[in-house]
C-alpha cells in the first residue's frame, strides 16, 4: 500500500515539474502576449476609456 | 403568486429545520445558532409575504424591474453594512490591542483575547472587506457592462445571506464555536451556508456579465471574477470537514498533519491574495480612474498584472510554513513564488499611481484621490515587505513575532482600508443622489488620522517584532538561551501601548467617516471653506498710485 502511494506521488510530481510546468508557462506567455497583438493599442485605449462613457451619453 | 408561495415555502422549510435543530441540538452553541437561523428565516417569511404586490398579481400584471435603471438597492445596503461592520471590527481590534497591553481587560470566557481575536479578524476582513467587495462589485459590474443587475432576488439573498453568515460566525466565536483554523474559524454548517450564498453571488455576477451591452469586459470585472471563483475553491477545499453530529457544532477536518497545515495556508495566503488583493484591485482599477477622471495609465499593463498575479499567487502559501515538517522543496517553492510576486505587485502599483501622471495636483486638492493614492502606495509597501519576509533567512527572524502583525496591518489598514474609504466616499453621494459629500474637510481629517495611526501601528510592531526575534535567538556563552519568554513580553510592553494608540487614531478617523456618511445620506451639506482656491488678496487688487512728487 505504501509503495503504491509513493509511486503515485512520484508520478504526479514528475508530471507537475515537467509537462504541467511547460504547459502553464506557455499558457501564461500566450495570455500576457495577447494584448500586444498588432492593432491592440487602439482597442486597449478604448477599453480603458469605456468607464467614462456613461458621463457623455447618460 | 407561485413564486411568492415557493419563496415563502423555502423559508418556512428552513424555519422548520432550524426549530428541529434547536430541539435536538447536541450542544448549547448549536441550539443558539439554530435559534438565530430560525429568527432569520421567520423574518424572511414575513418579508416575502408582506412585500408581495397582491393587487398586481390578482390583475395578472407581471411587474418587471425598469431595465433602464441600475439596480442599486443592494449596493446602498452594502455601503451602510460596510461602515457598520467596519466600526465593529476596528473597535474590536482596539480592544484586543488594549487587552494585550493590559491583560486585566481579559474578561473570560466570552470576552477573552482568544475569542475576540477571530471576531476582530473576521469582522474586518469578511464583514467590512467582504461587504465592500460585494457592494462595489454589484456597482461596478453594472456600470462597466451597461446592464442592470441579473437575478435581482438572488442579489438580495446574497446580501442578507452574507449578513447571516457574519452574525453566525461572530456569535460562534464568542460562544467558543471554532474549528481553530486561522481566517477559517466558522464551523461546518456556517461553511455550508456561506457556500450557498457564494454560489448565488457568482450567478448574479456572471449573469450580469452575460447580459452586458458593452462588448469588452472591463479589467475590474476580471479581478472580481477571479476573486469570486478562487474564494469558492479555497473555501470548499479548506473546509472539507466531517461533523461529529448533524445537530452539533463540532467537526473534524479531512486533512491531518502537515497536509492539513499546507491546505490551511494554501487557503490562508490565497485569502490574502484573492480576497484582499484581487478583489480590492478591482476597486482600484475602477475607482482611481473615475475619481481622477483619467483612464488607467496602461490598460495592457493591467492585463499583465492580472495574469501574473493569478499564476503566481496560488503557489505562495507554503511560506507560512518555513522550518516546519513541510518538505523543504515546498518551502522553497513558496518562497520563490512569493519573491516573483514583486513584479506584478509593483507593476500594478505603478499602474495605479501613474494614472495621476500629469494631474498630480489632484493629490493636493482632492482628499478622496489622496486617500486612494495612499492606499495604492501602501499596496506597494506591503507587497514589498511580504516577499522580503518570505525569504527563509528573514523569516527565521520575523516569523511568530509582531513583525508579521505589523506587515498584515500595513496591508489591511493601508491598502484595504484606505481604498474602501475612498470607494465609500465616491459611492455615497452618487447612490443617494446628493450633490456632494457632507464635508470634504472631514475626509481630510479622516485621511490624516488614519495615516498617522498606521505609522504608529507599523513602526511599533517593527520594533516589537525585531526585538522579539533577536531576544528569542540570543544564546549565552554557556549555550543556554539568555531570555525567557516573559522577558520578551515585558520588553515589548511600550510597543503594545503605542500600537493601541495607533489603533485609536485609526478608529477615530473611521468615526469621522460615520458622521460624514450619515449626514450625506441625510441630505445635509456642511457649509465650509473649500479645501483649495486660487489665492486672492483684495488689498493688493488695486492700481499702484504714482508716487507723490
Amino acid at each position: 500500500m505504501i509503495t503504491i502511494e509513493h509511486s503515485l506521488y512520484e508520478t504526479l510530481r514528475q508530471i507537475a515539474d515537467s509537462w504541467a510546468l511547460v504547459a502553464m508557462g506557455l499558457s501564461f506567455l500566450v495570455l500576457v502576449a495577447w494584448p500586444f497583438r498588432p492593432g491592440m493599442r487602439e482597442k486597449s485605449n478604448e477599453a480603458a476609456n469605456m468607464i467614462f462613457k456613461d458621463e457623455n451619453d447618460g | 403568486m407561485v413564486t411568492v408561495l415557493a419563496r415563502a415555502g423555502i423559508w418556512l422549510a428552513v424555519l422548520f429545520l432550524a426549530v428541529i435543530g434547536v430541539a435536538l441540538a447536541a450542544d448549547g452553541g448549536f441550539a443558539i445558532h439554530m435559534g438565530i437561523v430560525a429568527l432569520a428565516a421567520l423574518i424572511a417569511v414575513w418579508f416575502t409575504i408582506s412585500g408581495a404586490d397582491y393587487s398586481a398579481i390578482a390583475r395578472g400584471i407581471l411587474k418587471m424591474p425598469d431595465q433602464s435603471r441600475y439596480d442599486d438597492d443592494p449596493v446602498r445596503w452594502g455601503v451602510i453594512a460596510t461602515v457598520f461592520w467596519g466600526m465593529a471590527g476596528f473597535a474590536a481590534g482596539l480592544f484586543i490591542a488594549l487587552q494585550l497591553t493590559w491583560p486585566v481587560l481579559d474578561f473570560a470566557p466570552y470576552l477573552n483575547f482568544g475569542r475576540l481575536r477571530p471576531l476582530h479578524t473576521s469582522a474586518v476582513i469578511f464583514a467590512f472587506g467582504g461587504n465592500a467587495l460585494i457592494a462595489s462589485s454589484f456597482y461596478i459590474v453594472q456600470r462597466t457592462c451597461r446592464a442592470r443587475l441579473a437575478f435581482p432576488g438572488l442579489a438580495r439573498f446574497v446580501f442578507w445571506g452574507y449578513q447571516l453568515f457574519i452574525v453566525l460566525a461572530a456569535t460562534g466565536y464568542l460562544l467558543g464555536i471554532t474549528q481553530s483554523k486561522e481566517y477559517a474559524e466558522p464551523e461546518w454548517y456556517v461553511d455550508w451556508w456561506l457556500t450557498i450564498v457564494w454560489v448565488c453571488y457568482l450567478l448574479v455576477f456572471v449573469g450580469t456579465i452575460v447580459k452586458r451591452s458593452e462588448p469588452h469586459i472591463y479589467v475590474a470585472n476580471w479581478f472580481y471574477l477571479a476573486f469570486i471563483l478562487t474564494i469558492a475553491m479555497l473555501h470548499v477545499v479548506n473546509n472539507l470537514d466531517v461533523p461529529v453530529s448533524f445537530v452539533g457544532s463540532k467537526s473534524y477536518p479531512l486533512f491531518g498533519g502537515v497536509q492539513g497545515a499546507l491546505v490551511q495556508w494554501w487557503y490562508g495566503h490565497n485569502a490574502v491574495g484573492f480576497f484582499l488583493t484581487a478583489g480590492f484591485l478591482a476597486m482600484m482599477y475602477y475607482f482611481v480612474p473615475k475619481q481622477a477622471e483619467r483612464p488607467i495609465y496602461s490598460y495592457r499593463l493591467s492585463i499583465i498584472h492580472f495574469w501574473a498575479l493569478i499564476f503566481l499567487y496560488i503557489w505562495a502559501g507554503p511560506h507560512h510554513l518555513h522550518y516546519t515538517a513541510l518538505p523543504d522543496w515546498a518551502q522553497t517553492l513558496g518562497m520563490v513564488f512569493s519573491i516573483m510576486l514583486w513584479m506584478p505587485s509593483w507593476g500594478g502599483m505603478i499602474n495605479g499611481l501613474m494614472t495621476l501622471n500629469g494631474a498630480w495636483d489632484k493629490v493636493r486638492t482632492d482628499p478622496i484621490i489622496r486617500m486612494m493614492i495612499m492606499s495604492v502606495a501602501f499596496y506597494g509597501m506591503s507587497t514589498f515587505e511580504g516577499p522580503m519576509m518570505s525569504i527563509k533567512s528573514v523569516n527565521s527572524l520575523s516569523h511568530y513575532t509582531n513583525w508579521t502583525i505589523g506587515h498584515v496591518h500595513s496591508g489591511a489598514l493601508g491598502w484595504n482600508g484606505m481604498i474602501t474609504f475612498g470607494a465609500i466616499y465616491y459611492l455615497t453621494p452618487r447612490l443617494w443622489n446628493r450633490e456632494r459629500l457632507y464635508s470634504l474637510r472631514m475626509v481630510n481629517w479622516h485621511f490624516w488620522l488614519a495615516t498617522i495611526g498606521i505609522v504608529f501601528y507599523a513602526a511599533s510592531m517593527w520594533v516589537a517584532g525585531i526585538t522579539q526575534g533577536l531576544m528569542w535567538r540570543e544564546y549565552g556563552p554557556d549555550g543556554y538561551l539568555v531570555n525567557s519568554f516573559a522577558d520578551t513580553v515585558a520588553a515589548i510592553h511600550p510597543m503594545y501601548a503605542l500600537r493601541a494608540f495607533g489603533g485609536l487614531l485609526y478608529l477615530s478617523g473611521a468615526v469621522i467617516m460615520v458622521v460624514n456618511v450619515w449626514q450625506t445620506i441625510a441630505g445635509k451639506l456642511r457649509s465650509e471653506a473649500p479645501m483649495h482656491d486660487a489665492a486672492y488678496d483684495p488689498e493688493a487688487d488695486r492700481p499702484i498710485l504714482a508716487p507723490a512728487e
